[in-house]
């Protein structure tokens, strides 16, 4: 049981960066905006807030802050958010205001952030860098933590979990419980019809593409500041492409994209528990590792064979909106 | 990217106005993030900026190693326009790439053959193995309307842990200390004729001919041209879009394949872990910038294997400060004029032919 639970609580911890990107992926595509550059934000807001929360650490320290550790990661979750959302406002206005190819501008942002993280670790964060404050600690809910099973299970994480699993509700809720989650959809959906009611299609387009570049950010936060506690190159590792698998797979909703995420957690943690599994039997042991940190991304290619086809994407994403 | 056909030189000139402005602009961004990176030390940001040029162009035989870095860009560059003239975004060029030189090195140390045979049947290999690499994306798509974006970008991972365990198990060379596969033969070798350039230019050059009669003189390329710029259209006139969906990923995959044969044949002769597959993602620009036409699609390797031998010299120069990434941002830039012209038309405020402005629809949503 012990094992099983601990095995469930890796798959929800590694399927956090993957829904937080899915859910970055479904608020702009529900506005029409069609996102590929995740993976770029993800890797963007990865390395910003590793920055910050380097360069910050140290001076928070002399100034005498009490746990200078956690304010220099929060100051850092913060700037990892900005840089995602800077990202997403690139994006937005590449592609509503100069109505380039959106998957082009979206590629434009992958190269983008391959270049500009590269460029500022080579320079910053490597030999000379400052100590880095390591990982947010786990905070377990009062109470609520001792249930059996569960408590271990959902309310022992990283803030960055609880985040995620707070977001699935809520933007759950905004997209299709409020006027302005009516908004979003009626402009991916039919944008004209939407124009013609009065809603502004450029300005809901450029929010929702800004908010979801934000929470790609933070899901590369979760990269840095809570699961290695340092930078390397090109870490969100295709992250970023699964997201888009598992919004495609969830159907565009946040809470399909929740469940498709936790298969690609089961998937990694399987991977990542792999060497142990191979110690503890020899037929196992067989199995090349190769094909366990394979998992992942075969999974995402039989998934979309097998249920992407059938997914309908919002009517007008991709379309830039002329008037 | 229209077709036009009258008035050839004042359409080129016009033609060539983006590219060259996208990359001046692309260049002179360098210049701050250099100098920032350098502490605004002047005398530095000379050195490296010269660095990059030397590295491109000035240093002896540099040319010619531009051109050996070019070659394989040349190959993938034309698997990506193949694919964008067709309706497929292929980003799986990389996986592509490495399954055709997989293949080929096996070829090249495994089969023992008479010479000229030998690297004929490699380079086929190299093309077989990336042609199957790509058609399993294409099936994908035309089975299961599966994105091939996604698709190509899983497989590019794929190929990556296959290579990785092909090299550290079966092809693994016994004797030497750094983990690879054995050397290729000498009767496999592609030779050289001019410093380290070696006759895969010249491959590369058919290749490039090859794709432009295939595209505009054939049947088959009218068809596949067809269905990626009005699939409706191709549907009524009864082309089998599934068929010609999975051939233009698999020719798309067979040129990326050929140039991992290529580049293992006439530069690397042996195939380490974690072999480069960085010419998979730089094509997309180099296709994007040369618009999709074979000549341009040459140029442009060209122009971006100067940059990548420029960066090298320039990360030396700058005493390791500033990273060669930094090339990436060049490159995005380039990308961003050229798929959007009115941006460069916004900077500049110059009036560009309507038909400039209308950016075409290089690839479509998910559906």
């Amino acid at each position: 049981m012990e094992e099983i639970t601990g095995f469930l609580k890796l798959a929800l911890i590694t399927a956090t960066p993957i829904a937080l990107g899915a859910y970055a992926g479904i608020l702009s595509e529900r506005a029409g905006v069609v996102n590929i550059a995740i993976e770029g934000m993800m890797l963007t807001g990865a390395l910003v807030a590793q920055l910050t929360a380097m360069y910050l650490y140290a001076p928070l320290q002399a100034a005498g802050i009490p746990a200078a550790e956690i304010a220099s990661l929060c100051l850092g979750v913060i700037a990892g958010i900005l840089a995602g959302a800077l990202l997403g406002g690139l994006h937005s206005i590449t592609s509503i205001r100069f109505k380039a190819d959106q998957i082009i501008s979206g590629t434009v942002i992958n190269l983008l952030a391959w270049g500009m993280t590269g460029w500022i670790y080579q320079r910053w964060m490597t030999a000379t860098a400052p100590t880095a404050p390591g990982t947010f600690p786990r905070i377990p809910i009062p109470g609520l933590r001792q249930i059996p099973v569960l408590g271990d299970l959902l309310f022992n994480h990283q803030p960055i979990v609880y985040t995620m699993l707070l977001l699935t509700g809520v933007i759950h809720y905004v997209l299709f419980y409020t006027p302005w989650g009516l908004h979003v959809r009626s402009v991916g959906e039919h944008p004209r019809a939407a124009d013609t009611v009065g809603i502004n299609v450029e300005r809901v387009r450029y929010i929702s593409t800004i908010v979801g570049g934000a929470i790609a950010g933070l899901a590369g936060v979760w990269l840095t500041l809570e699961q290695v506690g340092s930078f390397t190159l090109r870490m969100s590792a295709g992250r970023g492409f699964i997201a888009l698998a598992a919004m495609i797979f969830g159907r565009w909703t946040p809470l399909g994209a929740f469940g498709t995420s936790l298969l690609f957690g089961l998937g990694t943690a399987l991977q990542i528990r792999a060497a142990s599994l191979a110690s503890a039997s020899a037929g196992l042991a067989m199995i090349p590792t190769q094909l366990y940190q394979a998992i992942p991304y075969l999974l995402t290619i039989i998934v979309l064979a097998g249920f992407g086809g059938k997914a309908t994407p919002p009517a007008a994403s991709g379309q830039p909106y002329e008037k | 990217m229209a077709d036009v056909k009258q008035k050839p030189f004042i359409t080129i000139g016009r033609q060539l106005i983006t590219p060259l402005l996208a990359i001046a602009t692309a260049m002179l961004i360098t210049v701050p993030i250099i100098g920032f990176t350098l502490n605004w030390d002047w005398a530095k940001v000379a050195v490296t900026y010269g660095g990059l040029l030397d590295g491109a162009l000035f240093k002896q035989y540099a040319f010619a190693n531009t051109l050996v870095s070019a070659i394989p860009l040349m190959f993938t560059g034309l698997a990506l326009a193949l694919g964008f003239r067709t309706g497929v975004f292929n980003i799986g060029a990389s996986g592509q790439f490495l399954m055709g030189a997989t293949c080929a090195v096996f070829v090249g140390y495994a089969i023992p053959l008479p010479p000229l045979i030998h690297p004929l049947v490699a380079l086929i290999a190299g093309a077989i193995g990336g042609g199957l690499w790509g058609a399993i994306p294409g099936f994908l798509k035309a089975r299961f309307g599966s994105h091939e974006v996604i698709n190509t970008i899983m497989l590019n991972y794929l190929a990556f842990f296959l290579q990785d365990w092909l090299v550290k198990n079966p092809m693994k060379d016994p004797s030497p200390t750094i983990v690879r596969t054995p050397e290729i033969l000498a009767t496999a070798i592609i030779p050289r004729f001019y410093d380290r350039l070696h006759w895969g230019l010249a491959i590369a050059l058919m290749a490039a001919y090859g794709v432009g009669w295939l595209l505009s003189k054939t049947t088959f390329g009218f068809e596949l041209r067809t269905v990626g710029s009005s699939p409706e259209a191709a549907r009524y006139a009864g082309m089998k879009i599934g068929r010609l969906t999975v051939l233009s990923l698999t020719l798309s995959g067979a040129l990326a394949g050929l140039g991992g044969a290529v580049q293992i044949l006439g530069v690397d002769r042996a195939m380490p872990v974690l072999y480069s597959s960085d010419y998979g993602f730089d094509a997309i620009p180099v296709a994007l910038l040369g618009q999709n036409q074979p000549i341009g699609v040459l140029l442009a390797a060209v122009l971006f294997g100067a940059l990548r031998n420029g960066s090298d010299v320039m990360q030396l120069r700058s005493g390791g400060a500033v990273s060669k990434e930094v090339i990436f941002i060049v490159q995005a830039v380039i990308l961003l004029f050229v798929a959007a012209p009115a941006i460069v038309r916004w900077i500049y405020r110059l009036k560009l032919p309507k038909s400039q402005l209308e950016t075409a629809p290089l690839t479509r949503g998910w559906g």
